[in-house]
């Protein structure tokens, strides 16, 4: 099975974020004076062949504790959708 | 003393010359040891200088873990031999894992390149040896990243294993306790934020950072 998985690298609670604090500054410029937080992650997008979900995510999590994510400064969501058999049919005949 | 020093030079990294230019006037032989090797041969300690290895990308020092010659500096750390990682080498230095912690944004949320006031606050680091605690040195800085940072937990561990080296006497970054510089357990693994090389020569205007390469070298006098 082919997974899309999508991982969401965000800041632990208290971690300093400069582009979030610069962009929030930003936005009263544009005339948004009522946002009152702003955070700025990175998103990782994997595709990965496993035999099942569970062990497709639990793959994508083991790499987020190794690599993607600093688990000391940075929080990880990951999220998973089966791809559709015939898109992986497609790229192997391409 | 340490005769010959392997000098960890990954791609991005910039201040190896300036570490060779100050170690070698104190009897030290340096010798450049590229990240994609898998051994160190016969040296006696082993320095990972500043820079930005592997472009920082991901993270600062995120990757360079995954160097082979960081195995080799890993079994080498572990049997005892003295490491010292320096800016970026003490930020590739807690994503392997080899200290603890890890190095957040600034809190001015600037890059700070000034002179930095320190203090030895443990003479039980590799470091430090021959320098006693409360001795004050003037070091610069020179990041984006370097606010020390880790849970209560690990603060209590160093705290109780004595593993702050140097403390920060006007703290620049917001680091955690003033960490300026932090050991392992054994003492023989070093990180500091601070360049020691860039204050080993009068024309540089401090010479304070030749005090911590002579303790690091076990440098006699």
């Amino acid at each position: 099975m082919r997974f899309n998985a999508r991982v969401e690298v965000g800041h632990q609670p208290g971690i300093l974020d400069p582009q979030g604090a610069t962009v929030q500054r930003a936005l009263p410029a544009l005339g948004y004076d009522n946002v009152s937080e702003v955070q700025i992650g990175k998103s990782i997008r994997l595709v990965i062949d496993a035999a099942d979900e569970a062990t497709a995510r639990r793959q994508v999590e083991e790499m987020c504790e190794h690599l993607l994510a600093n688990p000391v400064i940075e929080t990880y969501e990951v999220f998973l959708s089966e791809m559709a058999s015939d898109t992986s049919a497609q790229k192997s005949s391409g | 003393m340490a005769r010959r020093v392997a000098v960890v030079v990954f791609p991005g990294t910039n201040c190896e010359l300036d570490v060779a230019r100050a170690i070698e006037p104190l009897g030290a032989q340096c010798v450049s040891v590229f990240h994609s090797e898998s051994a160190l041969g016969a040296v006696d300690a082993v320095i990972i200088p500043g820079g930005f290895a592997h472009g920082d990308y991901l993270r600062t020092g995120a990757l360079a873990q995954f160097s082979p010659i960081m195995k080799a500096v890993a079994t080498f750390a572990a049997a005892g031999g003295p490491v010292l990682g320096i800016c970026n080498g003490f930020q590739i230095l807690t994503e392997t894992g080899l200290l603890p912690g890890a190095l957040q944004k600034n809190a001015g949320l600037r890059f700070i390149c000034a002179d930095a006031a320190l203090t030895v606050a443990s003479n039980r680091s590799v470091l430090t040896r021959k320098m006693s605690t409360n001795d004050r040195l003037q070091i610069p800085i020179n990041h984006f990243e370097g606010n020390f940072i880790c849970d209560r937990e690990t603060l209590a561990q160093i705290h109780a294993n004595d593993q702050v080296v140097l403390r920060y006497a006007d703290n620049p970054n917001g680091s955690l306790d003033d960490i300026a510089g932090i050991c392992n357990e054994a003492g023989n693994v070093v990180g500091l934020m601070p360049h020691p090389e860039r204050a080993s020569d009068p024309i540089l205007g401090s010479v304070d950072g030749v005090a911590l390469f002579k303790s690091f070298l076990a440098v006699d006098a």
